[in-house]
């Protein structure tokens, strides 16, 4: 266990046994299977709302970025306008261009490769690739999810765009818990210092006080923006190391 | 009309995912830009995380998902692996919905 991160914690190395390729592509694996039964609910929604099978796919395999997808149907099933409908959507999609921001020193992807690469960078993605020991663990991590979820999450859009809501609600099966649970799992081992704490406490609630007031997408972004202004501040420089050493240096 | 701004909505998702990826290196590199950049996935996936538990819509709601994420917190805290994790938020919300 040589990233420094892990040090404040000596007995972590037994229980939390450093991240392989294997243990990470098993978690990818995790990740693909619950996001793809929710694939699965996109697809029924798609179709209930109007939309044909193929523009219900074709928004899983273009699109591609869930939140997004869901609002789209969820606003033209609602009888609202397609201009809104399109509105939304990329309005919960721009914190996938903060999430590229992140990933691009991570996973240096150049010419072709960046043009496929951005496709996948999304919520899932993203933590599966911030907070690796070294940059090739990141990559893995991105990889092997983009990969796996890509796939089951355009499955489960066909298999509930042709079967309808027979499949049921994915709330039934507690898969609307699962989604943050992965996400609060994968935080988790970042979250040991007292800044990447505050910050990830500070935008939860700043996100949560903002539900109510501003339509969905922007209290994650707004949220976003405290990331941002903490990382402007000179003074709020960590004494000993950045909050990700092993991950920042190599590229 | 729908198959266009299906495909102008993918356009535009696609576009902010590249946009991200293609900040050039030598901005990247400055202290600022790295040290938000660093910390931008924890602010945008714990915000994540609070809107996906404690919202539908544009409603706070306190439901079964809220039962789910703090076992799954429980279970971080005594350390079980990830799949764990996840597949007990799940069971715990199933869990309360049938019971509720």
């Amino acid at each position: 266990m040589p990233a420094p991160k892990t040090e404040q914690y000596p007995p972590k190395s037994e229980q939390y046994p450093p991240d392989t390729r294997q243990t990470i592509v098993r978690d990818a694996a995790a990740i693909a299977v619950a996001t793809g039964a929710y694939g699965i609910s996109f697809g029924a929604i798609g179709v209930a709302s109007g939309l044909s099978v193929a523009q219900t796919c074709a928004l899983s395999l273009l699109a591609f970025t869930g939140a997004s997808q869901f609002a789209f149907v969820g606003i033209i099933g609602g009888g609202g306008a397609l201009v809104s409908a399109g509105l939304a959507a990329l309005l919960l999609g721009t914190r996938n261009a903060f999430y590229g921001v992140r990933l691009a020193s991570l996973l240096n992807l150049r010419g072709l490769r960046r043009l496929a690469g951005a496709q996948f960078v999304i919520d899932e993605t993203t933590a599966m690739a911030v907070g690796r020991r070294t940059p090739e663990l990141a990559r893995v991590g991105f990889w092997s999810t983009a990969i796996l979820l890509f796939s089951l999450w355009n499955l489960g859009t066909l298999i509930g765009a042709v079967a309808g809501e027979s499949l049921g609600d994915p709330g039934t099966y507690g898969l609307d818990a699962a989604a943050p649970a992965a996400f609060i799992a994968l935080l988790w081992p970042r979250l040991t210092d007292t800044r990447s704490r505050a910050v990830g406490a500070g935008a939860a609630l700043v996100a949560v006080a903002l539900v109510p007031l501003v339509p969905a997408g922007i209290p994650v972004l707004v949220a976003g923006a405290v990331a941002i202004a903490v990382g402007l501040r000179r003074t709020a420089k960590t004494p000993n190391g950045t909050p990700e050493p092993a991950t920042e240096e190599a590229r | 009309m729908i198959w266009a701004a299906v495909l102008l909505t993918a356009a535009g998702c696609y576009l902010l995912k590249l946009a991200g990826l293609s900040v050039p290196q030598r901005i990247l590199e400055r202290p600022a830009v790295r040290r938000s950049a660093a910390l931008l996935p924890v602010a945008l996936l714990a915000a994540l995380v609070a809107v996906q538990t404690l919202s539908t819509g544009e409603r706070l709601v306190v439901d079964a998902r809220l039962a789910g994420v703090g076992v799954a917190i429980v279970a971080l805290i005594l350390r079980a692996p990830f799949i764990v994790v996840v597949a007990l938020a799940a069971a715990t919300a199933a869990v309360v919905r049938l019971i509720a």
